[in-house]
């Protein structure tokens, strides 16, 4: 058995260059395209926007006029919806997802708490549009015969809770902003509980506390930045959402003082009326509605980010 | 020495914590509880064969089905994913594997921005890109807008799988005189395999769902789309559709398509956990 | 862990092709006893000259002068910290992928400097095999294709060639008796002792003239470390090996030289016996009569 050539003879071959640089110069481009992402969706609100900016200039921001038959075009209806229904969707959220994250971490049996997070985590997987669909044919209906009311004849002498009610709504939105931030408040609270160190649970229970107060002085004082991350995270996440609150909050312009009434946030005007826009100055003005949603969210998303990095480990930092 | 009085008052409030916590417990998990339960009972009526085959039926008519939504839903997935996975794993393994630790902190970090950045943001990007200049919506443009949603998705999972994989294989990789594409690509990529396509069937999952960004790209078709260059129906935008709409015939249809919907994702997201478990039972020991 | 893409990959050097080491032969089986004094006349494999190696600012070996000769076993022994795997590692260009990593002197093999511009350091790999403390079979791959790995994927195809020293590498690791009936397993459901030896397998299909050891055996049974270290034996008749261990009675027992290295610096260097015997540094004495280390 002679061969002519060798057959190891590859061995000898030093590897072609190209091969590592090929390889190379395509990771590289994968991970620039973050960079490229980030500038392609500034530059393309940016451009978009142009015709509104040079108009309405930093008007647009505080006037409360939205009306495309006489190109009038303010943001400010838009903004207060969007920050109404988020902090009233916080304000939900974060202690039931605060008390979750106890439970889970030090209460709750060990054999029901892996269920338990992939619970939670079907829950983020549920798509924002069957949370709608969920909202406008069960839960205002529910919340229009039988939470409002009541709401109304205990709080009603708040400006807040007086009005007409139709189940739709500011306090609607809200609501299901709650419903759809509670998956990711919960894994990072989860996350930030889990990580205090034994330690101070151990000196806590050691000065003789209870279960609760070893909680609130040992877990919770130590956590806080955390979970103000975690909230700050789940704020960034309620801006964003738009198809369950546009299936519930009404779709109305006008700012009213009443949770009850219709509202109107950023992400729901451009799902509702981009495909109406008619002339060249709507499309911008609904751009730049876009370009102030990308610059809250992008701000608030890095100051999330920022936290999140000050407080956790890498080994405790998932993917959000 | 503390009284009796206070210590009493201590355990009642101690208990009283725990109470409010799996209560807080009880409340956050209920949604999920009542989503699938309503999913089910009104989604179930209106699922047959003709759902699943037939276009929609003319407005105010009943029966019809959403079997272009289906199947543009699965060709917008096909799209994103033709462009977001390759590009967010080849980036995950740049950041796993070369780099320097400063430019890669703020890659990563970046990517975690993306990650927050609205999806219908994304939309307003494809619409610029690619409805505009071509003055059509299209699969492709919506596709375009799920992958810009899927990058930073994929490349960061991706990572963190990579970066699980033990140094000592890339070693014995080097020592055999492989070249270092070689070990990423024969070696390390195969070992953290299971990992990498969790993560792609996850973000698949997550696109799988998305509306917004669809609105004014992909659009929604009320018929068979032929070609990719036309508008194409989508489960999610057909869902919304229907929910707004006054017919209760559709209301019906929209139901059922959340059911098929939740379904698809449960299936991308789920199947990947019953993927991985089988793996770790059958392999290595 | 970023590894640097500093390599120097310029143009191939004029090394010797790495195949044309003499297969052993997989029949004979000779017994030879350990520390033989060798008197005949060697070549030296590697000549290293003033070598100090360094992690960024930190020196981590100082001012080495050795020569390793062929178809021995050389050791190297000394307290944790001080240097040994350091060295080792320079010997097969691994030491460059670490952080901040350089060195000065100089390394030759068999008369060519390792790190002169435009040698290529996946070819001096595949020249200088290695085997590692903790064994690490490729865990997506069988025994037969861990084994063949470093061949296949340097793009040997021949089917023949492939079977032979698939056989060939395994025996020489003294395996194939115990694997010949299942070499479609997964390499990791093998024992510890066999796994290491499937990796000295792995590093032997490329035949390298040149085989180092960093720790071999420190995660490995009695009865494992006793045929790991039986295999030295038989492959040092055609095999150059060095070996990084911390455990100075297996040191003894194996090498035919050794090398004493504390934080740094080569102490002494000389015949196993001499070291062990009548060492001519005092701290090698005190090293090696346990009173240290």
């Amino acid at each position: 058995m002679s061969h002519h050539s060798d057959p190891a003879a590859a061995l000898n071959q030093p590897p072609s260059r190209w091969g590592d640089r090929a390889f190379y110069g395509a990771c590289l481009v994968g991970a620039l395209s973050i960079g490229v992402l980030l500038l392609l969706v500034a530059y393309q609100l940016y451009h978009g926007s142009y015709l509104a900016r040079e108009e309405f200039g930093w008007r647009f921001l505080v006037s409360s006029t939205w009306d495309p038959v006489e190109e009038q075009y303010g943001a400010l209806p838009f903004i207060y919806g969007t920050f109404a229904t988020s902090l009233i969707g916080l304000l939900i959220a974060v202690p039931l997802s605060v008390g979750t994250a106890i439970y889970l971490t030090e209460l709750a049996p060990i054999r029901l708490r892996q269920p338990l997070v992939s619970v939670i985590e079907m829950l983020a997987a549920v798509p924002s549009v069957i949370w709608g669909l969920w909202g406008i044919f069960v839960l205002v209906p529910f919340l229009r015969a039988d939470i409002y009311p009541f709401l109304q004849k205990t709080f009603g002498f708040l400006p807040l809770f007086q009005g007409p009610i139709y189940g739709i709504g500011v306090l609607t939105g809200g609501i299901i902003v709650a419903i759809m931030i509670l998956p990711i408040v919960t894994s990072v609270s989860r996350e930030v509980v889990r990580s205090v160190p034994n330690l101070q649970r151990e000196a806590a229970y050691g000065l003789g506390a209870t279960r609760w107060e070893v909680t609130r002085i040992a877990v919770l004082s130590y956590a806080r930045r955390g979970i103000f991350g975690a909230a700050v995270l789940g704020l960034g996440r309620a801006l964003g959402e738009t198809m369950a609150i546009t299936m519930v909050i009404g779709n109305s312009s006008d700012i009213a003082k009443s949770l009850f009434a219709p509202g109107y946030t950023m992400a729901s005007v451009i799902a509702n009326e981009f495909t109406e826009a008619t002339t060249d100055r709507y499309l911008s003005a609904l751009f730049e509605i876009g370009l102030v949603l990308l610059g809250f969210t992008i701000l608030i998303n890095i100051f999330a980010e920022m936290m999140i990095r000050a407080i956790t480990t890498p080994e405790t930092r998932r993917v959000a | 020495m503390e009284t009796n009085g206070n210590h009493r008052y201590r355990k009642f409030k101690n208990a009283a914590m725990n109470f409010v916590s799996v209560g807080c417990a009880v409340l956050v998990i209920s949604p999920l509880g009542f989503i699938l339960f309503y999913l089910l009972r009104q989604g179930v009526q209106a699922l047959n064969w003709d759902f699943f085959t037939k276009l929609p039926a003319p407005v105010g008519q009943s029966g019809g089905g959403m079997g272009n939504a289906i199947a543009g839903t699965l060709e917008l997935l096909a799209l994103a994913s033709l462009l977001g996975v390759p590009i967010g794993v080849l980036g995950g393994i740049y950041l796993a594997e070369y780099g320097r630790d400063r430019l890669n902190d703020w890659i990563r970090f970046w990517a975690d921005v993306l990650n927050g950045v609205p999806s219908i943001v994304w939309g307003m990007v494809a619409y610029a890109l690619a409805v505009v200049p071509f003055k059509t919506f299209s699969a492709y443009s919506g596709g375009l807008a799920l992958g810009f949603i899927m990058i930073p998705l994929v490349l960061r999972t991706t990572e963190e799988v990579l970066v699980l994989v033990p140094r000592s294989y890339r070693e014995a990789a080097l020592a055999l005189g492989l070249p270092q594409w070689k070990m990423i690509v024969r070696i390390v990529l195969p070992t953290a395999m299971k990992g990498v396509v969790t993560g792609v069937l996850l973000a698949m999952g997550r696109v799988a769902g998305e509306t917004a960004p669809l609105l004014f790209t992909a659009f929604g078709n009320r018929y068979w789309s032929q070609h990719l260059t036309e508008p194409i129906a989508a489960l999610p935008l057909q869902i919304f559709a229907y929910a707004i709409s006054p017919y209760d015939d559709w209301h019906r249809q929209a139901w059922a398509g959340a059911l098929v919907l939740i379904f698809l994702v449960f299936l991308l997201s789920a199947g990947v956990r019953i993927f991985s478990n089988r793996q770790k039972a059958g392999a290595t020991s | 862990m970023p590894m640097s893409l500093e390599e120097k990959s310029i143009k191939p050097a004029a090394l010797a092709p790495a195949h044309q080491a003499t297969p052993a032969p997989v029949t004979e089986v000779r017994i030879q006893g350990p520390g033989q004094p060798a008197e005949r006349k060697e070549e030296v494999v590697f000549d290293i000259s003033d070598l100090s190696i360094y992690y960024g600012a930190n020196q981590a070996v100082r001012n080495v002068t050795l020569q390793i000769h062929a178809r021995s076993v050389t050791a190297i022994i000394g307290p944790s910290g001080c240097g040994k795997s350091t060295f080792l590692r320079t010997l097969n260009r691994m030491h460059e992928l670490a952080p901040g990593a350089r060195h000065t002197g100089v390394i030759r093999l068999q008369g060519e400097d390792l790190y002169a511009r435009g040698v290529d350091p996946t070819l001096v790999r595949r020249r200088v095999g290695m085997v590692f403390q903790k064994s690490n079979p490729f865990p997506t791959m069988t025994i037969a294709e861990n084994v063949l790995c470093g061949l296949r994927l340097n793009g040997v195809k021949d089917k023949q060639l492939l079977r032979e020293r698939l056989e060939q590498s395994l025996r020489m690791a003294a395996l194939w008796d115990e694997v010949k009936d299942h070499l479609h397993r997964p390499g990791t459901s093998l024992s510890g002792g066999q796994q290491q030896r499937l990796c000295i397998a792995r590093a032997l299909a490329v035949r390298p003239q040149i085989i180092l050891m960093d720790e071999p055996c420190s995660a490995l049974d009695p009865i494992a470390t006793a045929k790991v270290e039986e295999l030295i034996h038989e492959l040092k008749r055609t095999y150059t090996i060095v070996i990084v261990t911390h455990n100075m009675q297996q040191a003894a027992r194996v090498s035919d030289r050794t090398a004493f290295f504390y934080m740094g610096n080569l102490v002494e260097y000389a015949e196993t016996r001499t070291i062990f015997m009548n060492p001519s540094n005092p701290q090698t004495e005190a090293y090696v009569s346990g009173r240290f280390g």
